[in-house]
């Protein structure tokens, strides 16, 4: 078995090549933020209590341009409704968890820390300790989103042009999700949600984005289904 | 509504989207497709997330054979598939990025 202290810091570890991506996300943001008139610690403020990397970029666009301050926190709530999706695929394994944890972990399931921790709760190892697994990815990335936005506030990102950002948080998701595909349903599913993402590409809010990961799931199920 | 109170009720929103299934799983019945389709969630999330990506440049969708990271993608598919290591198929995929710009800067 695996101790508490191993699933840490191999959480820790895994969620590593990810900051590559995050990192200067992070900058950009902070420096966005102060472009857009946003006090400091308020946009430092946005990066922990948000804690959702796009949805701050567009909330931090929409500051100033004299939107209603409702309609601000609609779009947040609209971008960030596939963190529900992320719970309910956590959520059979956090049953035995305390609600501190449960409350804890759920703070901290981002993008980033979800693709790498539903990976690991998916081996076919002891899943006594991964909670801890999830602490470590969640936390590494919440420390460097911290960090990387104050960096962005007070010093401001100074990045070679065309840094390929999204790329780079492309190849790892690719990473992540390539292995995972060990069967044909799973890979119906992943093919029929991209190819939807791009069809659905200029719907706002991330609603083409929903609309995908949804009929992706439903494909799968449906290729899962005839094969019975 | 001041700034702070607008990114408060944001927070709190995104949180308890985050929370929703975590707590309610333990209290309701869900149907058993439900539970079925919880198997899909990462493969179709992270694959519409991924695709979309590639496929544009500047914020612009570009479907074309011009778009270098629609090649330097399929290679890093390759790379995940063949050796299952992050860090291998970051390196193949901004290496064959790198690549593929230089190549298609020609055109």
């Amino acid at each position: 078995m695996t101790t508490r202290k191993q699933e840490f810091w191999l959480g820790v570890r895994d969620e590593a090549p990810i900051l590559l991506g995050v990192a200067p996300f992070g900058l950009i943001f902070g420096t966005v933020a102060i472009h857009a008139s946003i006090a400091a610690p308020v946009a430092q403020a946005m990066s922990s209590i948000i804690f959702a990397g796009s949805s701050q970029f567009i909330a931090a666009g929409m500051v100033g341009t004299g939107v209603s301050r409702l309609a601000i926190i609609l779009v947040v709530f609209m971008v960030n409704l596939r963190h529900a999706l992320y719970s309910a695929s956590v959520a059979p394994h956090m049953r035995h968890l305390s609600p501190i944890w449960k409350f804890l972990l759920a703070y901290l399931l981002t993008d980033e820390a979800y693709a790498v921790t539903i990976t690991h709760y998916r081996q076919d190892d002891d899943p006594t300790n991964k909670h801890w697994y999830f602490l470590g990815a969640g936390l590494t990335l919440w420390t460097t989103w911290q960090v990387s936005t104050a960096t962005g506030i007070f010093i401001g990102a100074q990045l070679p042009q065309n840094w390929p950002l999204g790329f780079i948080l492309s190849l790892t998701f690719i990473a992540l999700v390539v292995p995972a595909l060990k069967d044909k349903a799973s890979v119906v599913a992943a093919v029929t949600a991209a190819l939807v993402g791009v069809l659905t590409f200029g719907f706002p809010f991330k609603i083409g984005l929903l609309a995908a990961a949804f009929i992706g799931i439903l494909t799968g199920l449906l290729v899962e289904g005839r094969q019975k | 509504m001041s700034l702070w109170a607008v990114i408060l009720l944001s927070g709190l929103l995104t949180f308890g989207t985050r929370l929703s299934f975590i707590l309610l799983l333990d209290r309701i019945n869900v149907p058993g497709w439900f539970r079925s389709g919880l198997r899909f969630v990462p493969a179709a999330v992270l694959s519409a997330i991924i695709l979309p990506e590639l496929a544009t440049r500047s914020a612009v969708l570009d479907v074309s054979l011009h778009n270098p990271q629609l090649y330097a993608g399929a290679l890093a598919v390759l790379a995940a598939w063949r050796t299952k290591n992050v860090l291998l198929t970051i390196i193949v995929g901004m290496a064959a990025l790198l690549i593929f710009q230089a190549l298609l800067w020609k055109f």
